[in-house]
């Protein structure tokens, strides 16, 4: 996680007055002034999972680079394969350490062959792009730009999310497909990207707007207006933490960090390590596959006596030896259970293995369960 | 807000009322305000014995943990079992909701806790308003 100086006031979207005028309960995310919940958060995770919500995520950061030479750049910071991207696609992967642990998460867009933009995480921003500059800024052919606050972002999330942004775009949504983006006009603007991603295992989009105050708010309000009829709710980082969670999705600083590798974190299936280009990590990844692989696991798990374990709190055996630890634990609200990501040593990773969670000096049982704990139905829209 | 003028409060958020030598304990509508959604509620058991100022159980949001902190010394007498499936209550009334009654052990001890007057300005003062 980024450092944050105590003394510099927090950052702010430009949709700060509008969250304020909702009386959005505020709160301090990665040095920024964020609503973590309005009406209720209980509410707006059952919105997004039986209706529509709508999320200000500006504060996440976008990386462009361009010039003939991007490809390569992207191939050798990120370790998916980008080559494999269609002009419109987008990818999930991440930018790695020389040891094969977490710089941070990213959506990687391409835009055209020589047009990539990597989204990336708000708690991370400035370490992302200093680390990107550093790690290919002498590669030839390519020009990196922070567009980070050039952009509003919107996130529109639910089954009915669709209908709602239907309603303010002419841009045929059903033709873009799950991680496809495209261009089109949206609330009167040309030429904003309208991204079929999301951080909520719901169906849903992410629509980049210019940042300007003005612009923002009235989108804003038109994207709840245009979704009033579905039960649209403004949604705050609350409901997007426990959504994430029950589709078990990594936050850094939590599943994944630059202490955590790929693999402890399940995300070997975005290395590609045969791509046929070098990344950042890849060496050492390839050795810890040849060592036998991790010797810990993130699993899911599901308390099954009372009590909800949380991020940091020990998991042990049934006894009481302390064996690993959650990494973000909570009530789901839409599961109606008390769930769990947390790191333990492979030998107890298997599905139905039973441990303890420690809450507050007390042992309660716990057991490894499959995930996502949620996934949405598939049906067409 | 108007919080009832016959019980008494903590500034931790608590409310006790009295009915003969028994304490009726709650937490206030700041309090269920502040959580947000209550999602656990975790109670001593009758037969315990709590002292005036120390924790006695907890109360959970789905963010975060409360500390719960007694009012006043004695023995629990009896406990809400209804907020263990419906913790929920709390939030919709929590002036009203009671999560337990004690023995008091001495109903002097109350005298020290603020009237719903000083815990109107009280908070008031927390919120800035």
């Amino acid at each position: 996680m980024s450092t944050i100086d105590p003394t510099s006031p927090l950052r702010r979207t430009a949709l700060n007055a509008t969250h304020r005028a909702h009386k959005a309960k505020m709160v301090d995310f990665g040095g920024w002034d964020m609503p973590v919940e309005y009406s209720g958060l209980i509410a707006e995770h059952t919105a997004v999972r039986t209706a529509v919500g709508l999320f200000d995520v500006s504060h996440m950061g976008d990386i462009q680079l361009r010039g003939p030479g991007s490809l390569a750049a992207v191939q050798h910071l990120c370790m998916n394969d980008a080559s494999k991207l269609a002009v419109g696609q987008a990818q999930y992967s991440a930018m790695l350490t020389p040891d094969g642990t977490f710089v941070d998460d990213v959506v990687v867009h391409k835009l055209s062959d020589n047009d990539y933009l990597i989204v990336i995480n708000a708690g991370t921003r400035d370490k992302d792009i200093a680390w990107v500059r550093k790690q290919i800024g002498a590669m030839p052919n390519i020009h990196i730009s922070d567009y980070s606050d050039y952009y509003t972002q919107l996130a529109i999330q639910g089954p009915k999310a669709a209908a709602a942004l239907a309603k303010l775009t002419d841009t045929d949504l059903t033709a873009i497909k799950n991680y496809w983006f495209t261009y089109g006009k949206v609330c009167g603007l040309y030429n904003v990207m309208i991204a079929r991603t999301g951080y909520t295992g719901e169906d849903g989009f992410e629509i980049y707007i210019p940042s300007d105050e003005p612009t923002s708010s009235r989108v804003w309000g038109e994207v709840l207006n245009a979704g009033a009829e579905f039960g649209i709710l403004p949604c705050g980082l609350g409901a997007r933490n426990t959504l994430r969670l029950e589709s078990a999705m990594a936050l850094y600083g939590h599943e994944i960090s630059d202490t955590i590798n790929v693999f402890e974190a399940n995300l070997g299936r975005y290395a590609k390590l045969d791509k046929g280009s070098d990344f950042v990590g890849r060496a050492a990844l390839a050795a810890i596959e040849a060592a036998g692989g991790p010797k810990r696991k993130l699993v899911g798990l599901e308390m099954i006596e009372r009590g909800i374990g949380r991020d940091g709190y020990p998991v042990c055996t049934v006894a009481g030896e302390r064996i690993g630890q959650i990494t973000s634990g909570s009530p789901a609200p839409f599961l109606k259970k008390n769930i769990a990501l947390a790191y333990v040593p492979v030998q107890v990773a298997a599905l139905d293995e039973v441990v303890a969670v420690e809450i507050r000096g007390q042992l309660v049982k716990a057991k490894v369960v499959a995930t996502p704990f949620y996934k949405r139905a598939k049906k067409s829209t | 807000m108007a919080y009832p003028a016959d019980h008494r409060y903590t500034r931790e958020h608590e409310w006790i009322s009295v009915v003969g030598s028994t304490g009726i304990v709650g937490i206030t509508d700041y309090a269920q305000g502040s959580l947000g959604d209550i999602v656990f509620v975790d109670l001593p058991k009758v037969g315990d014995t709590l002292e005036a100022g120390k924790i006695f159980g907890s109360v959970e949001s789905v963010k975060a943990v409360s500390d719960l902190f007694s009012p006043a010394s004695g023995t629990v007498t009896a406990v809400n079992e209804e907020l263990k499936d419906a913790p929920e209550q709390v939030n919709a009334d929590a002036n009203a909701t009671w999560m337990l009654k004690l023995a008091l052990k001495d109903a002097a001890e109350l005298d020290a806790l603020l009237s719903a007057a000083q815990y109107e300005a009280f908070i008031a003062e927390e919120t800035g308003h």
